[in-house]
């Protein structure tokens, strides 16, 4: 007999007496008000990221311009930024090491938590996002959902073959609890509020 | 303190020994700083600063080693825990720490108005998923399969080590990076790849200090909770050749950074674990904060993914309820920096998933303890109990420590693990945190119960039957206990530590006299198990 059917025959004899129904989720009402984008801006900060804002009217990219132009290498996935590292042209991953900045555009943020979503086809090449220095996240105010129920309504888990929530930079606190970013992925993300062009 | 800007540029070549560190930081506080200027608390961040000791007065106290572990020889929790307390400074720090994560979890807790409708919603998506396990695992096999995974079985460690193996030896892959993965501890995967000749490397910062350290992890989320700066400064040194007098934490974290970035560049394969499989996709979502799970996943061409099977949940709206209650109940966060969700392969490379039981599906037929299978690894018992902060995860030599481990644990070895229940003060607050409401603390009386009527309980155990039997004997003061638990834990821990019940109270207090002989108690219960359970 294979493991397979060994473990589920043992489950299958093993199933625990009763009834256990599987419960319907209920609307929770949303934790934030009203303003999605400055609840949203918030919580980032909160957890670590950043919210570039332009004055009115202003190049919306203006808050980030000094970071881009003083990069080496630029990796951009959007229209809207040219970069010197063109993702289309990278065969392994591992090319990516050198990348100073990363631009890309997330599918939508998460007003409860500061989150924002991407998949395989925003970051083109998945890794880009883990190794460069410093990530860039373009974000128009009008993909903004309320919370992480209502996130995971969303089409983009069951379709995509890789889907992650980013919450702020990546970090640690696994020595004496002092908070360090820029683990392992980037040092820090940085979210441009900018319409979708 | 620096102007709160990070959006400038920084040249951090000449900074710090050629560390990329922008913010000249207070001695006394170096955590990072939000752009607003405020102190940053997110991911395990400490509330407030907490150090083994003031800067100016740093002393070297040897780290505590865990238990000695004998072969299959019941683990004397109680010795490992008295030489924990021997070392003050790291007990403080160690205290500290997970209180101020228990903290956190209060705060984030008391702010979500459905915090309990959560709970018992997960507790209930839970049950119902464990209850047609078989089902759920039979769906997502075959929707991962359409998603071009390979799937595997396996049904101990042993053969998710050997199936790993071969995965890594039909792509002639010599090294392999990987998260953080519980499972993979209980195989004891490191030890099985490193007599196969196959180079594993953690990339968790705190897994890799344990790795570099030859020790296992100490607790489920802080694997290194357990070691001061001075610790990891002296296996850092050791191991990665940085430098012995610099405990500055950004330097040591930078050094594990710069380290293993060189590995995670060329290894031939990746590895996580998984925090929930969601059969209705038969996607595998991992929750980390330091990116290093999508590192492992992302960059190399063949990735694996191990599964304990008790991870599953239907459908991917019911991962919202438990993301919602993950982070929040471990660190205090609402989310962890990560939240990834992998489906299938990247174009060009090869996705695996290896679904583990080891001794899964024999708990699932356990009355009292299959419940325990709803755990989804928060840590939340073991930073809430006086027991687990006073003695550290190391104390339990088990895969599992803190309340959590002291139930699951005998179902792996009920002889080698058969004291651990005793670790315990019974003060309930293990189960009044637990995010999917496992009964922590009446499976921890119930074990002991099994203990005794199987005759794998050490005489000297068998006195401390006794003292439980009074206690649990005397309802009025029992629910007291409970009841004033959470509000007492910290301020009165003298009820809550050095009380008889407690095997680690051992020896520090003259216990009380038992109102009650062991022989009275044992009837009284074993004729309660007779009439319900009609057993012998």
């Amino acid at each position: 007999m294979s493991s397979r059917e060994a473990i589920l025959g043992a489950i299958r004899q093993n199933r625990p007496a009763g009834a256990y129904p599987l419960p319907s989720l209920p609307d929770f009402a949303p934790l934030v008000g009203p303003d999605l984008v400055a609840e949203f801006a918030d919580r980032l900060k909160r957890m670590g990221g950043r919210v570039a804002e332009a004055e009115p009217g202003r190049d919306p990219l203006a808050p980030v311009r000094e970071r881009l132009a003083a990069a080496r290498v630029v990796a951009s996935a959007v229209p809207e930024v040219q970069g010197n590292r063109d993702l289309a042209q990278v065969e392994n991953p591992a090319d990516l090491a050198d990348v100073d900045v990363a631009v890309v555009r997330a599918v939508f943020g998460v007003a409860e938590t500061g989150s924002v979503l991407f998949t395989q086809d925003e970051l083109r090449v998945n890794a880009v996002a883990y190794l460069a220095q410093h990530l860039i996240v373009l974000l128009d105010p009008q993909d903004i959902l309320v919370n992480i129920q209502a996130a995971y309504r969303r089409p983009d888990f069951a379709g995509a073959a890789y889907a992650v929530l980013h919450t702020g930079p990546s970090a640690t606190a696994d020595i004496e609890g002092v908070l360090i970013h820029g683990a392992q992925g980037v040092r820090s993300l940085t979210v441009v509020l900018m319409p979708r062009t | 303190m620096s102007e709160p800007d990070d959006l400038r540029v920084h040249d951090g070549a000449s900074q710090r020994g050629g560390l990329i560190h922008p913010d000249v930081r207070q001695p006394s506080d170096e955590s990072e700083r939000g752009q607003d200027g405020g102190r940053l608390q997110h991911a395990e961040a400490a509330s407030q600063p907490i150090s083994a000791a003031p800067k100016a007065a740093r002393t070297r106290e040897p780290q505590p080693r865990g238990a000695k572990v004998k072969g299959n020889r019941p683990i004397d929790q109680a010795e490992a825990a008295e030489r924990f307390i021997a070392a003050p400074l790291h007990l403080k720090a160690h205290d500290e720490r997970l209180w101020d994560l228990r903290k956190k979890r209060d705060t984030v807790a008391h702010g979500i108005p459905e915090w309990e409708a959560l709970r018992e919603l997960a507790s209930q998506i839970k049950a119902h998923t464990l209850s047609n396990l078989d089902r759920y695992l039979e769906e997502f096999e075959a929707n991962a399969k359409a998603n071009g995974v390979h799937v595997h079985w396996a049904a101990d460690g042993a053969e998710h080590n050997r199936i790993v193996h071969g995965i890594l030896k039909d792509h002639g892959a010599r090294t392999l990076i990987k998260s953080k993965s519980m499972l993979t501890e209980e195989c004891g995967f490191r030890h099985y790849m490193a007599a196969q000749g196959i180079e594993i490397i953690e990339t968790d910062l705190g897994e890799r200090i344990q790795q570099l350290d030859n020790e296992d992890p100490s607790h489920v989320v802080c694997p290194a909770v357990h070691k001061t700066r001075l610790d990891v400064a002296e296996v850092f040194a050791r191991t990665l050749g940085t430098d012995p007098e610099n405990d500055d934490i950004h330097y040591l974290a930078e050094s594990q950074r710069e380290t293993t970035r060189p590995h995670i560049l060329t290894a031939d394969a990746g590895m996580t674990g998984c925090n929930f499989a969601i059969a209705e996709t038969g996607t595998v979502v991992t929750c980390t904060n330091e990116g290093n799970a999508d590192l492992s996943g992302n960059v190399p061409k063949l990735q694996i993914h191990s599964i304990g099977i008790e991870k599953l949940i239907p459908r991917i709206e019911h991962l919202g309820v438990f993301i919602r209650l993950l982070s929040r109940s471990a660190l205090g966060s609402p989310i962890t920096q990560y939240t990834s969700h992998f489906r299938g392969p990247r174009k060009g490379t090869e996705m695996h998933m290896v679904l583990v039981d080891n001794g899964r599906s024999a708990r699932l037929g356990m009355e009292e303890f299959w419940t325990s299978l709803k755990c989804i690894r928060c840590g939340a018992c073991m930073n809430t109990c006086p027991v687990y902060r006073r003695s550290g995860g190391l104390s339990y030599g088990a895969t599992y420590s803190g309340p959590i481990g002291l139930i699951i644990d005998p179902t792996f070895n009920k002889r080698k693990y058969s004291t651990l229940p005793f670790s315990s003060t019974m003060n309930g607050s293990c189960t009044n945190v637990c995010p999917v409401k496992i009964n922590i603390h009446e499976q921890i009386f119930a074990w002991r119960k099994v203990l005794a009527e199987e005759h794998e309980i050490p005489l000297v155990k068998k006195g401390m039957m006794k003292a439980a039997g009074q206690v649990l004997s005397r309802p009025a003061a029992y629910r007291a206990a409970i009841g004033a638990a959470d509000s007492a834990l910290r301020v009165l821990p003298r009820f809550a530590v050095y009380n008889p019940v407690n095997t680690w109270g051992r020896g520090r207090e003259m216990p009380h006299t038992p109102r009650q002989s062991f022989h009275a108690w044992y009837r009284q219960n074993r004729m309660k198990a007779d009439k319900t359970g009609g057993e012998a």
